[in-house]
């Protein structure tokens, strides 16, 4: 489970989180939304350990990753599996490299066993024959289905995907979601996805939050958000450009 | 009023600056050797910092050397004391030049190179990416750079002397008339192996300071290209300052 306790963050003196409090239960998938640059990718970091806060915490099965240190800070991000924005792979390896860096540099399994773990993730995202391939001859899906191998290849028992779809056309994405979708019902990880897709998400997430000037105001199942008839969630939702929230 | 908070923000930036440089050696000092070293890393490193600039530091070697020969010559000559060209150029690059300017050269083509690739790294969540995989980056990006830096730094620096001084010996024997007895066996009579030690010690610190300084610019960049350019352009600015002045810090200190 994971707790998000009372979190606030700033930058050059600008609020950005405003006591976020959340909590994500055992293997739930939550999914963030919010407008761009409002905080969704700091929150995550944060929920990660990427980020200190200038207050408040989170917990993960009851422990404050803040106050890991060493080894059971080791022990802790061991868990996790993290989808970046922009996949963060490795730029001087390979696809097959860098989905074998976790399982070489943290197990001490044989050459031929990696192997096979890894075809069998770059085969589940259709990138098999790409496995030679360096993240600068990668098209932007493809860098993230590589990306997205080499986070699952652990079996992560924590998630986090930021924006998996963003960037992508529709059946790429569509495909990134089942294939997120999938994972989460065979591993039974709990996670926390930033995303803008939000019709899209509803059908796989179990919870939905919803950050506005650096606070949560929505959260709940998606039925239970839809039924909530909150002004800014409706035209998010929406996408509609008049409401309460005026970009221009 | 203003003056005295003006200064003070200045004193806490600088005092903040200085901590964090201190703080990002010690963490990579600790990381080289509380840890097994990558040595696939460090071999690359090598090749990067130090096979590839051998071109580049041989060139400027043979260059310098020529140099010293012209000028030393026309000193020496004032006075009638040609024969000590070999000495004077030997030791001018044993002791001084040939670290020096290496450091100098391998600083602007790999240290730049050094700071942006970091830099970059940072900008698209590479660095992160170590992070949340449970693995220490410094071990992985910085220790590597910094081991390759410093071995390679004493390679580089004698290939620089070994090819001034042949430099030298072209402009001072084949060009100006000097015997070849008389430039290389005053070399051996006014030259100790501690002139020899003395430049190794500088090359060995300069391949620190411009690991630790390139290293530490980009692992801390600011967002963007232009923070990774910002970057890069401060590491080679404040590597090649510090290398002049701890040169002259350690030469007067061996004096």
């Amino acid at each position: 489970m994971i707790e998000i306790l009372g979190l606030h963050k700033s930058f050059n003196g600008n609020p950005v989180l405003k006591g976020v409090t959340l909590t994500v239960r055992e293997g739930e998938l939550l999914a963030l939304i919010g407008r761009s640059g409002i905080g969704k990718s700091v929150l995550l970091r944060h929920i990660a350990g990427l980020m200190r806060p200038d207050a408040g915490t989170v917990k993960i099965d009851g422990t404050d990753i803040f106050k890991l240190r060493g080894r059971d800070l080791v022990e802790m991000r061991k868990r996790f599996g993290f989808l970046f924005q922009g996949g963060a792979l490795f730029d001087s390896l390979t696809v097959y490299d860098n989905v074998a860096f976790p399982l070489r540099e943290r197990t001490s399994l044989p050459e031929a066993q990696i192997k096979d773990r890894v075809f069998n993730e770059l085969e589940h995202m259709g990138m098999k024959n790409d496995w030679n391939k360096y993240p600068a001859e990668l098209s932007g899906g493809m860098r993230k289905r590589a990306a997205l191998a080499r986070a699952l290849v652990m079996g992560p028992s924590i998630m986090f995907f930021d924006e998996p779809t963003t960037g992508l056309d529709p059946i790429i994405g569509q495909n990134i979601l089942d294939y997120i979708h999938r994972c989460h019902r065979e591993l039974e990880f709990t996670a926390v996805m930033v995303t803008h897709e939000v019709q899209k998400v509803f059908g796989i997430v179990q919870q939905v939050a919803m950050i506005h000037q650096g606070e949560i105001i929505v959260c709940g199942s998606p039925e239970a958000v839809r039924q909530q008839n909150d002004p800014v969630f409706d035209q998010f939702v929406r996408g509609d450009s008049k409401g309460p929230v005026q970009y221009i | 009023m203003n003056l005295i908070r003006i200064i003070g923000r200045a004193g806490v930036r600088l005092t903040r600056n200085l901590g964090s440089y201190g703080l990002f050696l010690m963490n990579t000092l600790f990381w080289t050797f509380s840890s097994p070293l990558k040595t696939g890393r460090v071999i690359e490193q090598m090749s990067f910092i130090g096979v590839k600039s051998t071109l580049i530091v041989l060139l400027t070697g043979a260059f310098t050397g020529m140099v010293l020969g012209l000028q030393g010559f026309y000193a020496l000559s004032k006075f009638g004391g040609e024969a000590m060209l070999g000495p004077t150029v030997a030791l001018s690059l044993i002791r001084e030049i040939g670290p020096v300017i290496s450091a100098l050269m391998v600083t602007g083509r790999a240290g730049s190179a050094l700071a942006s690739e970091i830099g970059i790294m940072r900008i698209t969540e590479q660095i992160d990416a170590y992070e949340v995989m449970a693995l220490n980056p410094y071990r992985y990006l910085v220790v590597p750079n910094l081991v390759a830096a410093v071995l390679c730094f004493p390679l580089l620096a004698a290939l620089f002397d070994v090819l001034g001084i042949w430099g030298g010996y072209v402009v001072g024997v084949k060009l100006l008339g000097l015997s070849p007895g008389t430039y290389f066996g005053e070399m051996t009579v006014y030259l100790s192996s501690s002139d020899v030690f003395h430049g190794i010690y500088k090359s060995l610190s300069f391949g620190l300071i411009v690991a630790w300084i390139c290293c530490f610019k980009g692992f801390f960049t600011e967002y963007g290209a232009k923070g990774v350019s910002k970057a890069t352009t401060q590491a080679v600015v404040i590597c090649s300052v510090l290398i002049l002045v701890w040169d002259y810090f350690i030469t007067s200190v061996s004096f």
